[in-house]
């Protein structure tokens, strides 16, 4: 297991005492009403009613009100502009929009410029990581140098040094070979390969092909664009018996793909943004670039599909896909702007509206938010066992809220739910005992 | 019992199967016309509401306006053709107000025509030659638009090679902004002459058949055509190699036909596009002289149309790769008659918007 290191390197925290939660932890399908108690950051007692006698003079007592207590949220796919990009995001303002979204642990991709493709690269974001930022950050580091597709990285030392995953992020690795050598040679250190699915020379359009994109008159990406390399990765993860996550899949094809592999054998998993699954191309309306991301809005059909590859469990993760462009990229005509959108803020508000409309168990959604993303990285984290660490993400399921540009962290605001609607707010973030928000 | 009640069935959009059908009784509270509030008595004196002829600030796509909309700025286009015709040219409908042109595309014949269009409704007019000026220095595109509404102009025409720029520079500026082509979107001037040529042909557009051919997947003129006609209640087809046509085509109200052989039969208005040459070739069709024989216009297939129909293109042609010379200059082309309406409509458009937002 790997413990990722407790951010803002200080002393522990001392005794705390978080009563009346409704504590929910999908890694050991708890749901009840009870006190949790955590010690020197991790958790040394659950229960109810637990003892409030012969608690140290500094010990604090939380009461939650009845609200949710679930493991803090480990987010699988989130792009932090630093190094090279600190005026999108840095690792300090990247924290604290997670720390505001219930996100414990974010999973942060290696497209920097440099490139996280050096064991040197993979210290410093940890380094950065411990002084700056309020919850935890493990680092992936590239499958291919410099993010080029052609030649490995140094896949066992960067292990070593801390990545959790090796991806080329935004990047699909369009060279059969690659993947396959890469998904060989890792799996000699129990290496992941997280990887995108975009086939390049189809994927030249700007939103999901169809009839919204003859209409409006820009180049469609075909859902064959995601199918055709996600069918091939698929052979070669059968061939190699490499470990295989999909970073995010968009259409009803990709689940019955991911669920075909699964039912064969294939150590594969797979997570979408919750992009896909809260929103559809018709939000783009009238060319808003903040709807313009990667993978694309699909149709209301596909939509449908990532919620039931969500219930079946088909899909293992919900990921915020986070990813800050500035005004320079995005007050632009659509067909010209970046692709991305942030998400760590609204990540579990919109994450919610599964259980609200779509009728998918909080238990589940919550599984899919921490816990699967934790087991599938072998990472310490996404449950409340003893001896866990106290990350926890405290939130009260029905709070209505509208979300204002101005209410955002991140350095960037190109937030796809500007003025929208949520039911259910992050009221407390905890990493290692400490609140970080609040 | 003098009606039935009107049973409609619906389709669902997503599976092509028939819903159970909705029957909306004789006198259902919807159908009947809106009684003035008896609450509200100094108000039913005036007489009953009536929505403005023409009350748009912009024009940036047909989609959108209503058959009266368009219905007006054809009529009002009628009577400015009478005006470019005369010897004094010269309306001061428009007199001191500044027409700005934007055109981040180079296109001579459009500019021109809106140049002029300003120029006879007694406007000054500035044409912004931002091919080759600020863009080049990274300037972005709102950027322009910001500076170049300080300066107060009353109405911005923009060309540029993105779909949607028009509606993004109509979000930024004050004045009024007329879309003279964004990306693949749309060209509403072209496709309000286009159907000022078709009306003066026929008397109407409701009813006849018009078959657009070509380069549907790129064209910003086929898709503003496909809304006017479809809004006009013109039966549209689309004929093209299927590499042209774009995904979901059929949804937007249009017959699709692969071969000039059988979508040409039975038409009135036989549409041609322009075929990008410099991206088309090996990528979208194999080459020009395969697309000419299967795609070409020539006098063997204007026969399969009807003996009247006319024949209509955007401009400017390439002869012998979509058109032949003879049926380009032929009797049943109205080609250069488009050039004309073009004017007379985009002075029909700037006279509307203007007081469209004057009001």
């Amino acid at each position: 297991m790997n413990d990722p290191k407790p951010p803002l390197r200080r002393k522990p925290p001392g005794q705390r005492l978080f009563v009346n939660a409704r504590i929910i932890d999908p890694s050991q399908d708890i749901d009840t009403t009870g006190d949790i108690f955590v010690e020197r950051g991790k958790i040394t007692r659950i229960g109810t009613d637990l003892p409030r006698e012969g608690l140290k003079k500094s010990a604090k007592i939380i009461d939650c009100g009845g609200a949710v207590l679930a493991p803090g949220l480990v987010d699988m796919r989130v792009f932090i502009g630093e190094p090279g990009s600190e005026h999108r995001e840095t690792i300090k303002s990247a924290g604290r929009a997670a720390a505001a979204g219930g996100v414990t642990t974010m999973v942060m991709m290696p497209d920097t410029n440099p490139v996280i493709d050096d064991v040197a690269l993979v210290e410093f974001v940890r380094q950065t990581a411990i002084e700056k930022s309020r919850v935890r950050i493990v680092p992936t580091a590239a499958v291919s140098r410099g993010l080029d597709g052609t030649q490995m990285t140094e896949i066992g030392l960067l292990s070593e040094a801390g990545a959790i995953a090796f991806t080329d992020g935004r990047k699909t690795i369009q060279s059969a070979q690659m993947l396959r050598r890469a998904l060989t040679y890792a799996r000699d250190f129990d290496g992941l390969i997280m990887a995108a699915t975009q086939e390049a020379s189809l994927a030249g359009g700007v939103m999901n092909a169809g009839t919204n994109a003859t209409r409006m008159g820009l180049p469609g990406i075909p859902r064959e664009a995601e199918i055709i390399p996600l069918e091939r990765d698929m052979r070669l993860v059968a061939m190699t018996k490499g470990r295989y996550h999909a970073s995010t899949i968009s259409t009803s094809d990709s689940v019955d793909v991911i669920a075909k592999a699964k039912g064969a054998g294939l150590d594969v998993s797979a997570g979408v943004a919750i992009a896909n699954l809260a929103l559809n191309e018709n939000d783009i309306g009238d060319y808003r670039t903040f709807f313009r991301v990667s993978p694309p809005l699909r149709s209301e059909e596909d939509r449908q599909a990532m919620i039931e590859g969500i219930r079946n469990g088909t899909i293992d993760a919900i990921v915020s896909n986070h990813d800050p462009q500035d005004v320079d990229t995005k007050r632009l005509p659509f067909a010209e702007a970046a692709d991305g959108a942030v998400g760590l803020e609204t990540l579990l508000a919109a994450a919610l509206r599964l259980v609200h409309t779509d009728g998918i168990p909080l238990m589940r959604v919550l599984e899919c938010l921490s816990t699967a993303p934790a087991r599938r990285l072998g990472l310490n984290a996404g449950t409340l066992k003893i001896g866990a660490p106290a990350d926890f993400v405290i939130f009260d399921p029905d709070h209505p809220w509208v979300l204002r540009e101005d209410m955002l962290r991140s350095r960037s605001k190109n937030s796809m739910f500007e003025n929208s609607r949520f039911q259910g707010r992050v009221l407390k973030t905890i990493v290692g005992g400490r609140t970080v928000f609040s | 019992m003098p009606h039935h009640g009107a049973a409609f069935t619906l389709i669902c959009a997503r599976c092509n199967l028939p819903l159970a059908p909705l029957i909306v009784p004789p006198y259902s509270p919807l159908l009947m016309t809106r009684e003035p509030s008896p609450s509200r008595p100094s108000e039913t004196d005036a007489p009953a509401f009536q929505l403005p002829e023409f009350g748009l600030k912009h024009l940036l796509g047909i989609e959108g306006l209503t058959p009266r909309e368009i219905d007006h700025l054809l009529d009002r286009a009628e009577t400015m053709v009478a005006i470019s015709r005369a010897v004094e040219k010269k309306r001061h409908t428009l007199s001191g107000r500044t027409l700005i042109n934007l055109f981040f595309e180079n296109s001579t014949r459009t500019q021109s025509s809106f140049e002029i269009a300003g120029k006879r409704l007694g406007m000054d007019v500035v044409n912004m030659a931002v091919a080759q000026s600020s863009v080049k220095k990274g300037e972005t595109l709102l950027d322009t638009a910001l500076t170049l509404n300080a300066m107060q102009p009353d109405l911005l025409v923009v060309r540029h090679s993105a779909a949607g720029a028009a509606a993004l520079l109509a979000q930024q500026v004050d004045c009024s902004v007329i879309n003279a082509g964004d990306g693949a979107h749309e060209h509403p001037t072209q496709a309000l002459l286009d159907a000022l040529t078709i009306r003066r042909q026929f008397g109407r557009i409701e009813g006849l058949t018009v078959a657009i051919c070509g380069d549907i997947a790129h064209s910003r003129v086929a898709r503003s055509n496909i809304h006017l006609l479809n809004a006009m209640g013109a039966r549209v087809r689309v004929i093209a190699p299927s590499t042209l046509l774009p995904s979901g085509i059929e949804h937007l109200g249009v017959e699709a036909f692969r071969s000039m052989e059988k979508g040409l039969p039975g038409c009135d208005v036989v549409m041609m596009l322009r075929l990008q040459v410099e991206r088309m070739e090996g990528a979208f069709v194999p080459s020009l002289r395969e697309y000419y024989r299967f795609y070409g216009l020539n006098a063997k297939r204007m026969k399969l149309a009807k003996k009247d129909a006319i024949v209509m293109h955007p401009a400017p042609m390439n002869r012998g790769v979509e058109i032949a010379s003879s049926i380009a200059d032929g009797v049943q082309s109205v080609i250069f008659e488009q050039v004309e309406m073009g004017v007379a409509v985009r002075m029909a458009v700037m006279e509307a918007l203007q007081e469209g937002a004057g009001a």
